[in-house]
């Protein structure tokens, strides 16, 4: 199959970037994204020009490494996987295919379509955490977990701080990566302890590192690889508004980073 | 000195004022928001009796009671400071939202979700510049600040609210208005109970039926009565 691919190149972070147009040719429907990138690379490296920088790891779908905002919509056409996880099979033979990188203020650009995502990094650092060490693996049922709350802390741990929430929402708001962090680290025991201060702490961090507010469009949840829930969204206001309201000695006014 | 302290005072309301996190914000908003809408359906209830027979009479008996009840006198400061509130953190709010992204997308989001809820901005504008003409239609009109028309009392709104949709334009406007108005409310009372963290599988999908069945509703209403004139008067 052939594709035209009009790609984001930027070389730095202080010059300016335009989309640049290449075609790729003889593609089999069967290989990942990636390959075909890799291809385009080769191609590239042969014509002696620079190839496309884009982030990749594990191309496996979990380390949350790879990003790509691809004909409108991050990780591309497929629900509930990342770009690493793409194939050409879903894509038409002939498609053009627009390739950009995530756009937030929070994640400027370092290089074509890598972005530097270490905001999300310092929100982890101001509170997702459990300060104490927890130990080992206790034995079953001496801490008692309800069900429930283990399936849905879970869920929200699956959560592989990829960034897509931020780069689909109109308001670049990482609401659903903090959510989720939030609801993973405090439906459970071990993090309940340090609750009230955490979410108020990865809040006022976030809001410092200029990412937007939340306005309910739910792009997000649509986007995640994960399917991370909008639920987890409410659960975090509800903390912080429990927090703030009630709590009498863990309030938090902003702490700098 | 006063002044010294006047703008110490003034630079650390505003400091406090910028400082409050996103969702602090966002609750505000919410609750600004629902208060509003409770208040439209009050207001819908009294517009309809515009609809009965009797030449205004009823609608006549309402608005004097809203306007001379001392109860709701003391409401419709909580009012204005409610739209206050809400209209001021929602540009507040729409501006960070747009700083937070600076440099655009060259092909625009094909994300499939609720498409208009992203326009909450632009259908609030247009409310808002429906609330403006709507008080120098009525409440500067009440109070004195603008002349009635022509051969009406500064009290008579009934007559005025004939003389207006007499204006097949304005009552076309009005309509206009309310359609948005309905799209605003449609994304917006879900959003409310998402904001203020109640959002739970069990009723959610409810919530969002109930939300829209009043935001017909509400739309609807209002839109029946300049339709009632311009078709059977
Ligand atoms: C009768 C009139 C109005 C009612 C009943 C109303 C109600 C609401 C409610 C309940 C919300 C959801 C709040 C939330 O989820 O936090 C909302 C959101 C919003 N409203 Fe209004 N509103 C009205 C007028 C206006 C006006 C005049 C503006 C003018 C700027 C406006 C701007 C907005 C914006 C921008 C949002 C979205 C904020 C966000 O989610 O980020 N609204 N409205
Ligand atoms: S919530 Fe989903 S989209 Fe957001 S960072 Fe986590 S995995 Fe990525
Ligand atoms: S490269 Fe690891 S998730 Fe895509």
């Amino acid at each position: 199959m052939n594709y035209t691919l009009k790609i984001w190149r930027q070389k730095s972070a202080k010059e300016r970037g335009e989309m640049v147009s290449y075609q790729v040719s003889g593609i089999s429907a069967e290989i990942s994204f990636f390959e075909m990138l890799d291809i385009l690379n080769q191609q590239l490296i042969a014509e002696g020009g620079d190839p496309v920088a884009f982030d990749h790891d594990c191309r496996e779908g979990i380390c949350g490494t790879c990003s790509l905002y691809i004909n409108g919509r991050p990780h591309g056409p497929v629900r509930g996987v990342t770009t690493c996880q793409l194939h050409m099979r879903s894509f038409s033979d002939g498609e053009v295919i627009h390739i950009e990188p995530w756009r937030s203020k929070a994640f400027p650009v370092v290089r074509d379509l890598v972005v530097d995502r270490s905001a999300l990094d310092l929100i982890i650092q101001a509170g997702g955490y459990v300060s104490v060490n927890s130990g080992g693996i206790p034995d079953a049922n001496t801490i008692p977990v309800p069900k429930h709350h283990a399936d849905t802390a879970f869920d929200a741990a699956a959560c592989i701080g990829c960034g897509a929430c931020v780069a689909a929402c109109p308001n670049a708001a990482a609401m659903l990566f903090v959510s989720a962090k939030v609801s993973h680290l405090s439906l459970l025991p071990q993090g309940k302890a340090e609750a009230v201060k955490r979410v108020q702490k990865m809040v006022a961090r976030m809001d410092e590192l200029g990412f937007g507010n939340c306005s309910n469009t739910y792009a997000c949840e649509v986007e995640c690889p994960k399917l991370i829930s909008v639920t987890n969204i409410a659960r975090m206001n509800r903390e912080f508004l429990s927090a703030k309201l009630f709590s009498e000695k863990e309030k938090i006014v902003r702490d700098s980073i | 000195m006063i002044l010294f302290f006047s703008i110490a005072l003034k630079t650390y309301c505003m400091n406090k004022l910028l400082q409050f996190s996103s969702i602090t914000g966002k609750v505000i908003m919410a609750l600004a928001g629902v208060f509003l809408v409770t208040f439209l359906g009050v207001h819908l209830g009294i517009n309809l009796l515009l609809l009965s027979d009797d030449g205004g009479r009823s609608f006549s008996v309402a608005a004097e009671f809203m306007s001379s009840n001392p109860l709701i006198r003391i409401f419709e400061i909580v009012l204005f400071a409610g739209f206050l509130v809400h209209i001021v953190l929602g540009l507040v709010v729409s501006r960070q939202n747009r700083a937070s992204r600076p440099v655009g997308y060259v092909v625009a989001n094909r994300t499939e979700t609720s498409f208009l809820s992203k326009y909450m901005l632009h259908s609030g504008i247009v409310v808002l510049i429906f609330l403006a003409l709507h008080f120098s239609d009525y409440y500067f009109v009440k109070i004195g600040l603008v002349a009635p028309p022509e051969g009406i009392g500064p009290h008579d709104f009934y007559a005025m609210t004939l003389h207006l949709f007499s204006s097949t334009w304005y009552a076309l406007f009005y309509m206009f208005c309310f359609v948005l108005l309905g799209i605003h409310l449609n994304h917006a009372i879900q959003s409310a109970f998402q904001t203020m963290g109640w959002n739970h599988t069990r009723y959610m999908g409810a919530v969002k039926v109930a939300g829209t069945i009043y935001s017909i509703a509400i739309s609807l209403g209002f839109m029946v009565i300049p339709l009632y004139f311009i078709l059977f008067r």
